[in-house]
């Protein structure tokens, strides 16, 4: 439990730019890195594991089918996936701000019983494999679900085999990489200045709108970054929740799974198409949150 | 990594010298001879009898087609029974994936395919030792809920608006026989979802977020009385061989080679036809 909070606070503040590291004190004035050559011992596995990290990936720059590329990519399949990909991935980091922020702060600024028990649970689809979250949103969520029968019965909404199912595969798998990022913004985030605004009059929402809310704003960003980046992947719980289906539920992940069966050369494109957005996102991040603040 | 598990190594052979059997050995020698050989051939065929002194041991790596799942459960623990010693462990799957990893090096001993199509995949790819066999053939049929409430009885009824049924992926023998099936009734049916294989299709109708799906006789018999089946007259043009065949990057030859004749015997032809699929 604490390791992840650790490990997504840290992913959380490189990317944000690290805001903790504001009110950090230096011992002995200047500190540099010693110069010195780093001893092979770390170098080696080091950049074994740099290999290791990059290989694959040059692996499919040096297999993929150039020639043929153009004519693969301007297929109306590839976008079709490629644009359900983005408009569920967004929509699915959407749901995950709307629910997920306020769930953070519920969870870094109240004190309830259980606190820590719901924490764990929140981060329990971090760890689950992304197939069983399919198979348990289909026993909540499906026409004959738990929860989905009634939805089904009421309102005449199914879930499964529809764009919407998307979404919320997705948004089950990426929201607590949002939760855990935001509350562990919250944590550090010094809250001499709510305790101020509460203190001059404001109102505890208004608190959270005005003081917040800007505050932990870098984090929300990388969050979100993180929350969208893996509902863009999001394979297993789609696949066993929503279905495939080209144009409605075939999103990326799926297509690339399906076209390496049949036609592997496709299945490479794809997989190009995916890489060339996730280093979109990187570029556009570095750009937007690492260097501020 | 595929060939560093090709073949038993000298040492391997030494370790199974020690313990004292002599028959292992021959089988250590015959499958690094290359297997597909007349020789290997006929120590198969001694291996057959299932008198457990057979010198067949070590652990089988069968990948399968999902439909076989059932069957070939039950023809592995029979396996095991008569061969102690040796363990029979199956990838079930689609057969497309199945091929696409074989292909890629994963290891394995038998490759049992849903169609002729997938297996081509294998034997393209110079990765089956010798021709494979054609062991069994399977029909179409729709499954539907329990007690068939949408009143489903002909393949075209699967085309009515608000019915909710899912196909396997065309890439996926059982969807491309689905496929033949549907041309050949001149029927265009817009599905849900293409499964990536047939059990996958089976169980969204028997978790009831499906209507119906189209996959083979022998998974609606295995469901049970979770999916009620539906044969229908279009299926005749659309039956899936299966052919099965020992890879040449074998491991355990000598072991695969008896798991393949109990597959094609007449024990094998009892299990799987009573488990619904057709005599080749």
């Amino acid at each position: 439990m604490t390791r992840l909070e650790a490990s997504s606070d840290g992913a959380a503040n490189t990317l944000a730019g690290g805001p903790r590291r504001r009110g950090l004190i230096r011992p002995g004035g200047s500190r540099k890195p010693a110069a010195a050559r780093p001893p092979a011992a770390l170098l080696l596995p080091a950049l074994i594991g740099l290999a290791f990290l990059l290989l694959p990936l040059i692996a499919l720059l040096v297999r993929s089918p150039w020639r043929g590329l153009p004519e693969l990519l301007t297929s109306a399949a590839v976008w079709q996936a490629l644009r359900l990909s983005l408009v569920s991935a967004t929509a699915a980091t959407a749901v995950s701000l709307v629910l997920g922020v306020p769930l953070a702060w519920l969870l870094a600024r109240t004190d309830f019983p259980g606190r820590g028990l719901v924490r764990a649970l929140v981060t329990l689809p971090l760890v689950l494999p992304p197939v069983v979250g399919g198979v348990a949103l289909l026993m909540a969520l499906g026409r004959n679900g738990v929860v989905g029968r009634w939805l089904d019965a009421w309102f005449g909404i199914t879930l499964p085999f529809t764009t919407a199912g998307v979404v919320v595969a997705e948004a089950f798998v990426a929201m607590p990489f949002l939760v855990i990022s935001v509350e562990g913004t919250l944590r550090a985030a010094d809250p001499r200045y709510e305790e101020a605004a509460a203190t001059l009059g404001a109102s505890r929402f208004t608190v959270f709108r005005r003081v917040t809310l800007p505050l932990i704003a870098p984090g929300i960003a990388a969050g979100a970054v993180l929350a969208w980046a893996r509902a863009l992947g999001e394979f297993g719980a789609t696949i066993t929740f929503a279905g495939n289906f080209p144009g409605r539920t075939q999103t990326m992940p799926l297509a690339v799974y399906l076209a390496l069966q049949s036609d592997p050369e496709a299945a490479i494109a794809l997989s190009l198409v995916l890489l060339v957005v996730s280093i979109a996102v990187l570029a556009g991040l570095r750009d937007r949150w690492m260097t501020t603040s | 990594m595929a060939s560093s598990v090709r073949r038993p190594g000298p040492s391997m052979c030494w370790a199974a010298a020690g313990a004292a059997a002599l028959l292992t050995l021959t089988a250590c020698s015959s499958s690094g001879a290359g297997g597909g050989t007349t020789d290997s051939d006929s120590t198969a065929a001694a291996g057959v009898p299932s008198d457990g002194s057979d010198g067949l041991s070590g652990s089988v790596t069968v990948f399968a087609a999902a439909s076989l799942k059932e069957s070939f459960t039950t023809l592995g623990k029979e396996f095991e029974k008569d061969h102690p010693g040796t363990k029979v462990t199956f990838n079930f799957g689609g057969s497309d994936t199945l091929a696409a990893s074989i292909t890629g090096g994963a290891p394995a001993d038998v490759f049992a395919a849903a169609s002729t199509k997938t297996m081509a995949i294998v034997t393209d790819g110079r990765a089956a030792a010798g021709a494979p066999v054609t062991f069994v053939r399977n029909q179409l049929e729709i499954a539907t809920l329990p007690g068939n409430p949408e009143r489903i009885s002909s393949l075209k009824d699967l085309t009515k608006s608000g019915l909710k049924v899912v196909l396997c992926d065309e890439a996926v023998p059982c969807g491309a026989a689905a496929r033949k099936a549907l041309a050949a009734a001149g029927l265009k049916l817009t599905p849900v979802s293409y499964e990536q294989d047939v059990k996958s299709a089976l169980t969204k109708v028997e978790l009831k977020e499906a209507d119906a799906a189209v996959v083979y006789k022998t998974d609606v018999k295995a469901a049970g009385d979770k999916v009620a089946g539906v044969t229908f007259p279009e299926s005749a043009e659309a039956v899936n061989d299966y052919p099965i065949a020992l890879l040449k990057d074998a491991p355990n030859a000598a072991a695969a080679k008896a798991f393949i004749e109990l597959v094609t015997s007449a024990e094998g032809r009892r299990v799987l036809t009573g488990a619904g699929f057709l005599q080749p």
